[in-house]
């Protein structure tokens, strides 16, 4: 990139697909502007009307609103936890020199290929069934009451549900990560009478800082428009109790038809998940540099 | 006290023996330096030193106590790796002081024993930098000065100056060795320079293919090795050897001259060739002669040599610098040798 034509050939070839993908980004995103200002439900049609900011009032000042906004960020925070603690054990184990460590690795990344509906079902159906789920067949044998999880703890169940799926994802980050650790360090740092625990918090953690980051911030994106498990496995419910803004606005707009006030809702989503960004690049951000 | 005694010490990986049994005695306060080509062995013996390799068969003592099965870190021992090894997310005095706070040393000692070490190596003024923003020697100064402060009984250096350039390799080399002055602990170094070798040394080990070919201080090898390979090592240019007919009665097979002793002569020679490249270093000349049945040598000459590309000349050697090696690479008492 040193002389003036190969910038301006660099620039010419960006271009077709920064067109593409702002068309992409920036249609979408000015319809729903557009209609989260009108009254527009799919049972009146043709009766679409402005109506200033109302559609914004009656979303934010919904109950509903609250609750699946504080599930929304109980569900990032669940996963991201479970994923980057699990995943760190996980890349540390599968970093042992194992015999067949390549199958292993294949197999532990295997969730991440299921398809978020098909490992929801086998969850909902085959796990965690009350009835006739693995999980409380086991209950029954040690004598305990089996837990009715959809009922009773109905967004644990999901944030397990969606660690699982990407718990692989962070080990293999991590595993990486570990791998690329200058072993001469660690051999050092045994030199200079450092023991396992003191290796991992003074050697290992400071060494996957980056990929943590990284991988807290990728999750993020997605955790943050988690829909298919909650569709599939508890539609929300009980009442609101695993309700995030992704699903809330789904009902909003496709289930009472409220077109407008469901792209109200999305519009907020949009700014929650800018100001999570910004927070979350200010806070780790500083990470990613250098 | 840091005297090591090697006693029949063997490493093998899978089928492959690394280090074939090996005999040494390390004194107290030596600089030793294991010397050979890559893949010889010297590296792995340092790290079995070090506790870093477990050792196959035989002993390690150190200060006399059997350490062939002590942690790295009880054995007493700080070593300089070849990366330096330094934690980078940590600063330079935090990187120095890792060791005492392992070893749970009160705050105050450990800030003397940080500044001590940073007069020694010069650091004060690096103390809060992060390893990625020094350069080269000083990441090599921080890697000793981590060594330092946990005052061991034996310091490892592991080709500590292959990263460095040329000229900076020249400074690093004279202020190991006057650290070694000034502290007076045994070092062992491992390289495969033996310019580093030379110059370092009090007594120097010739690795070779996993056995110790010869120890000795650096002029015994260069006067005296006990064989083709250590000939050939130690020195620089090369010594040049030449291939000889067997005689009956004589079982050299080789002789070898090194260049500083080989002259170009007016008289007939022992061999006549032609100037090929010449290198002219300015205090000194290498000249590259090609010689008809013995291929090319290698002649040391004076700054000013005024020969030039293609010129005929006679060489000679003094007959007690010409060294004869029998058919298996040992040396041989030195015979009058009157060319081939």
């Amino acid at each position: 990139m040193a002389t003036m034509q190969s910038r301006n050939l660099a620039r010419m070839m960006l271009f077709p697909s920064v067109v593409l993908l702002l068309a992409w980004m920036i249609v979408p995103l000015c319809m729903t502007l557009y209609f989260s200002f009108l009254d527009y439900n799919l049972l009146t049609p043709g009766s679409e009307e402005f109506i200033g900011f109302l559609n914004y009032e009656f979303f934010l000042t919904d109950p509903a609103f609250f609750a699946s906004f504080f599930n929304t960020l109980l569900l990032v925070g669940g996963v991201l936890l479970i994923t980057i603690c699990g995943g760190i054990g996980l890349a540390i184990l599968l970093d042992q020199a194992i015999w067949g460590r390549n199958y292993v690795r294949i197999m532990v990344l295997a969730p991440f290929f299921v398809m978020p509906t098909v490992s929801a079902l086998v969850w909902k159906n085959m796990l965690m069934n009350p009835v006739n789920g693995l999980f409380a067949h086991f209950a029954i044998w040690i004598g305990v009451e089996p837990v009715d999880f959809f009922a009773q703890v109905p967004l644990l169940s999901i944030i397990i549900i969606v660690s699982w799926q990407w718990l692989p994802f962070a080990a293999l980050i991590l595993l990486t990560s570990i791998q690329s650790l200058d072993r001469e360090q660690l051999e050092a740092a045994d030199l200079d009478g450092a023991g396992p625990f003191s290796k991992f918090i003074y050697i290992v953690m400071p060494h996957l800082s980056r990929a943590i980051t990284a991988v807290i911030l990728i999750e993020t994106i997605f955790l943050l428009s988690i829909f298919a498990e909650i569709l599939v496995t508890t539609s929300g419910g009980p009442g609101y109790a695993s309700t995030n803004l992704t699903y809330l606005i789904y009902t909003q707009s496709l289930l009472q038809f409220d077109v407008g006030g469901g792209s109200a809702g999305g519009i907020v989503a949009v700014i929650i998940a800018n100001i999570v960004a910004i927070f979350l690049m200010r806070l780790i951000g500083k990470n990613l540099e250098d | 006290m840091g005297s090591i005694t090697l006693k029949q010490v063997t490493k093998t990986f899978g089928d492959v023996n690394v280090i074939k049994p090996i005999d040494l005695q390390i004194h107290d306060g030596e600089f030793i330096v294991f010397v050979g080509p890559s893949g010889c062995g010297k590296s792995t013996l340092l790290r079995m030193i070090a506790g870093l390799e477990d050792t196959t068969s035989g002993n390690i003592d150190i200060d006399g106590q059997d350490a062939t099965n002590t942690p790295p870190a009880k054995r007493g021992l700080a070593m300089v790796f070849q990366s330096y090894a330094l934690y980078p997310h940590m600063s330079v005095r935090n990187n120095i002081a890792f060791p005492l706070k392992r070893a749970k040393m009160p705050p105050a000692e450990i800030e003397a024993k940080i500044a001590s070490a940073a007069k020694i190596l010069n650091l004060g003024d690096y103390l809060d930098r992060k390893p990625g923003q020094l350069s080269g020697g000083q990441r090599q100064r921080v890697a000793i000065g981590r060594a330092i402060v946990r005052q061991p009984s034996a310091f490892l250096f592991d080709e500590p100056l292959s990263n460095l350039d040329a000229s900076l390799r020249v400074n690093m080399r004279l202020e190991i060795s006057e650290l070694h002055k000034t502290l007076d602990t045994t070092m062992i170094y491992v390289t495969h320079d033996q310019v580093e070798a030379m110059t370092m040394a009090d007594r120097i080990a010739v690795f070779n293919a996993g056995v110790i070919e010869q120890v000795g201080t650096p002029l015994e090898l260069y006067q005296t090795p006990i064989n083709r390979f250590v000939a050939g090592f130690i020195g620089s240019p090369k010594m040049n050897f030449i291939e000889v007919e067997a005689v009956d009665g004589d079982p050299t097979s080789c002789v070898g001259v090194r260049p500083e002793h080989l002259k170009v002569t007016q008289d007939k020679g022992l061999w006549t060739g032609k100037v090929g490249v010449i290198e002219h270093l300015g205090s000194e000349t290498f000249l590259h002669i090609h010689v008809d049945g013995v291929g090319p040598l290698t002649l040391k000459a004076d700054g000013d040599c005024p020969l030039k590309y293609g010129d005929d000349v006679n060489l000679t050697a003094p007959q007690n610098k010409i060294m004869h090696f029998d058919a298996a690479g040992k040396t041989l008492p030195a015979t009058p040798f009157s060319g081939n």
